[in-house]
């Protein structure tokens, strides 16, 4: 009697029998991609979005923007060292991170959307990876020529002529991915300062860490792992197929169209067979290496390049354009069966990806409009919780904290209201009989001990609820907080 | 020795031992697992080479770099002091009353003197420097020995009864004990004490007490019982009891004359610290200005008012 055991035979004896020779490897090994060029509106698209994103990339650390009193001109800047994030007209202090939350929500719902209705979108177009793929490819066209000259190449044992080549394709890219980690440094630190420092060797660790960093993945990710990275590495693709459904606009391969595909020759009839002539441009020029025509799947970027190849093809032979094209599953199917194709854009999902999207937008806007450059914060002492004077008062103590965001000297107001005619004390200056001046100097965060005392009889309970008031610059900020007593007169 | 035998399964030798039919492989160890482990001890030579190591009859090796814990204390100690840089020296430098007027002067001495406070201070005077029986309040209006800048950092820097030389001195007698009052003349001038305070008391007591108050007590805390900072006599007329309010401690403060010790930290602290402290003490206990508004209508009248049961 034989029993199957983790796949394997065992006879009732319990004698295994050998493990086959050669065991099957862990890993697939990936087949070489050459992509081949193409020309088209998809490729024309994806050029000019290219360099306008890398233009932004390397180039916005460089633009400068007035700010008064010493603060950084830089326009965009992350500035660790002092806790501000520089945006153009905005400065952002660290307690503001929620701004940043709010764009990181915003970005999802953004994405969610419109992978609703045009699927992949950003993978095929905007994704670093992708664009810097993009790239690396271009850059390997110029040393190793297109597909069928890099495909010749491969195959050549080693001689100068291939050792140049490859030499000039590697030194371009580890320039391109030095660039690329020496535009990342300048977000951090005042561009047109750090960069003769970075070359004296003064600039900052950190920089030289990053840039490093950065170089290296560059130059891995865009040049030698390249669609592995979307397939394996990166979790968005299996996350999308969340978002999509088969309404949605997908890079998709019209089968109702192409099938039965078989290759054609010129003059024969196009009757009773499908426009695909089975030419494999669409694979060839594909960067992930994949078939369009299997239909939607995970490695599928939806950078539309099939989409160009084709339309040459179809031209070429004559035949409408459009075979592959941006469509939903849904029209392709309808079309199938000879009916008219509907498409739905209006659905649950992308309804409501849209309202989130307004509704946190809406958030953001109201919350920022609101937004005061200056803040107070109060803390109660809790030990002692009160001290009574030689005059019987009580007193009790708080931390204020006052902050002004702005870039012009405020003084804050201070007085406290909910006990009967406080009288206050700020060590370091003279307070009146109502309120206490506090000059805040711009971008400074002062700690103010604020000294309350209050006659006993007034105070009917231990706990009486109070509130600090600043005003500043035509705002009131009213901060609750209590003053405290035993309740004991004397 | 007898041949190995091989496992005909893995390829690989056993060691010989047998159990019941099952036989232990002899698998080698990983190379990588090897490597490391060669590393390793090569590493431990290199170390015993360097680094203290091996004890010796009469010490230990000190390894060629000669490295030790307490280098390294004083190493991270002067890095302290080079990171505490501009401000340190500029707290040493400025006078107390330009550290309090300063914000960015008075933030720093406050953060620093938080730190040493509650390093220090806080065991005896509290977290809060709240204070307790026996310990002084350092957060309220009412001195001991004076409460302005100068006069906390002489208490700080000389002590209480520390044996500095400049340290404050003076002392309660003890009444009772020492015989200098008779048992019921301390009960008399208890009462006293208590009518002071503006608390009910024995009239007949407190006018028995009236001329002993004068001879005996009146040269430290003044005829009224306002006290002297100068001698550290408390004001009797307050609420502010160091040693407790009740009769029972106020007959034991007469009959003892307690008094308390507070080391002198000169000798511990450095000028920068104390003034941080100082600075810190002071800003608690309400700075150098008077509290801004009108007196609240408790404000104390004269002692000896209306309060005497006839």
């Amino acid at each position: 009697m034989t029993v199957v055991i983790d796949g394997r035979a065992v006879t009732a004896g319990g004698e295994k029998p050998p493990l086959p020779a050669t065991a099957q490897a862990l890993y697939k090994k990936r087949p070489p991609i050459h992509p081949k060029l193409v020309n088209g509106r998809f490729r024309q698209l994806k050029w000019a979005l290219m360099a306008v994103m890398l233009a932004i990339y390397y180039g916005l650390p460089w633009v400068r923007w007035p700010r008064p009193l010493g603060a950084p001109q830089q326009a965009v800047l992350v500035d660790f060292t002092n806790g501000r994030f520089y945006f153009f007209m905005f400065d952002l202090w660290p307690d503001e991170v929620y701004y940043f939350t709010g764009l990181l929500v915003l970005a999802a719902l953004s994405l969610f959307l419109v992978s609703a209705w045009l699927g992949r979108l950003w993978c095929g177009f905007a994704c670093p990876q992708t664009v810097w793929t993009d790239l690396f490819l271009y850059v390997e066209r110029v040393f190793e020529g297109d597909r069928n000259q890099r495909l010749r190449l491969a195959g050549q044992p080693w001689s100068p002529s291939k050792i140049a080549r490859k030499f000039g394709k590697h030194t371009t890219w580890i320039l391109i991915a030095a660039a690329t980690g020496g535009a990342w440094i300048f977000y951090f630190h005042d561009a047109p300062t750090l960069w003769p420092s970075f070359f004296s060797g003064h600039a900052p660790i950190a920089s030289y860490l990053f840039f490093g960093l950065l170089t290296f993945t560059t130059y891995s990710l865009a040049g030698t792992m390249r669609e592995q990275v979307c397939i394996y590495m990166c979790p968005w693709p299996r996350i999308q197929s969340a978002m999509v459904d088969q309404h949605t606009l997908q890079v998709t391969y019209r089968y109702d169209r192409g099938e039965p595909r078989g290759a054609h020759k010129k003059g024969d009839s196009w009757a009773g067979r499908g426009d695909c002539i089975d030419c494999h441009a669409c694979v060839n020029v594909c960067p992930t290496g994949i078939d369009i025509r299997d239909g939607s799947q995970l490695a599928c970027i939806n950078c539309g390049l099939c989409i160009d190849a084709c339309d040459e093809i179809m031209e070429k032979v004559d035949r409408p354009i459009s075979l592959i094209s941006y469509d939903s599953d849904f029209a392709v199917a309808s079309r199938a069966k000879g009916e008219t194709p509907v498409y739905h854009f209006l659905r649950g999902r992308t309804v409501f990806y849209g309202a989130a999207l307004v509704l946190v937008s809406a958030v953001m806007v109201i919350g920022f409009s609101l937004r005061t450059p200056y803040q107070l914060h109060v803390a109660r002492d809790r030990n002692p919780l009160f001290v009574r004077l030689h005059d019987g008062s009580i007193r009790n103590g708080y931390t204020l904290k006052l902050i002004n965001r702005g870039y012009s000297v405020e003084t804050f107001k201070v007085s406290v209201v909910g006990v009967q005619t406080p009288r206050l004390q700020a060590p370091g200056l003279a307070p009146t009989a109502t309120d206490v001046s506090v000059p805040v100097q711009p971008g400074e965060e002062r700690v103010l001990r604020l000294l309350v005392s209050v006659a006993p009889q007034s105070l009917a309970k231990s706990l009486t609820p109070a509130q600090i008031v600043a005003r500043v610059d035509g705002q009131t900020l009213i901060t609750k907080t209590a003053f405290i007593t035993d309740g004991v007169t004397p | 020795m007898a041949q190995r035998e091989k496992d005909q399964h893995s390829g690989t030798e056993t060691t010989g031992h047998e159990w019941d039919g099952i036989k232990e492989l002899d698998t080698p160890l990983p190379r990588w697992w090897l490597i490391i482990w060669y590393a390793t001890i090569v590493i431990a030579v290199v170390y015993w080479i360097l680094m203290p190591a091996w004890p010796t009859l009469n010490g230990y090796t000190h390894g060629i770099l000669h490295a030790s814990d307490r280098m390294q204390v004083e190493k991270d100690l002067a890095a302290l002091k080079a990171q505490r840089g501009r401000q340190g020296v500029i707290l040493q430098q400025a006078s107390l009353e330009e550290i309090e007027k300063d914000p960015n002067l008075q933030a720093y001495a406050m953060a620093a003197g938080q730190a040493i406070f509650g390093d220090n201070c806080a065991p005896c005077h509290g977290a809060g420097g709240g204070g307790g029986k026996g310990y002084a309040n350092l957060r309220d209006d009412i001195w001991l020995w004076g409460g302005s800048l100068d006069q906390i950092r002489q208490t700080i820097t000389h002590g209480v009864r520390s044996g500095d030389p400049e340290a404050h001195v003076s002392q309660m007698p003890s009444f009772g004990r020492d015989g200098l009052l008779k048992p019921n003349e301390v009960d008399d001038l208890t009462e006293y004490v208590v009518a002071l305070s503006h608390r009910k008391a024995d009239a007949a007591a407190v006018a028995r007490a009236a001329p002993i108050f004068s001879q005996q007590c009146a040269a430290c805390h003044g005829p009224q019982g306002m006290g002297n900072q100068l001698v550290g006599a408390p004001n009797l007329t307050d609420t502010d009891w160091l040693y407790g309010s009740d009769r029972q401690s106020i007959h034991d403060q007469i009959w003892f004359g307690r008094g308390g010790v507070m080391p002198a930290w000169g000798k511990r602290l450095d000028e920068a610290s104390i003034k941080a402290v100082t600075v810190y003490v002071h800003v608690n206990s309400g700075g150098s200005g008077q509290p801004s508004g009108p007196l609240p209508t408790t404000a104390v009248a004269s002692p000896m008012s209306s309060n005497v049961t006839p």
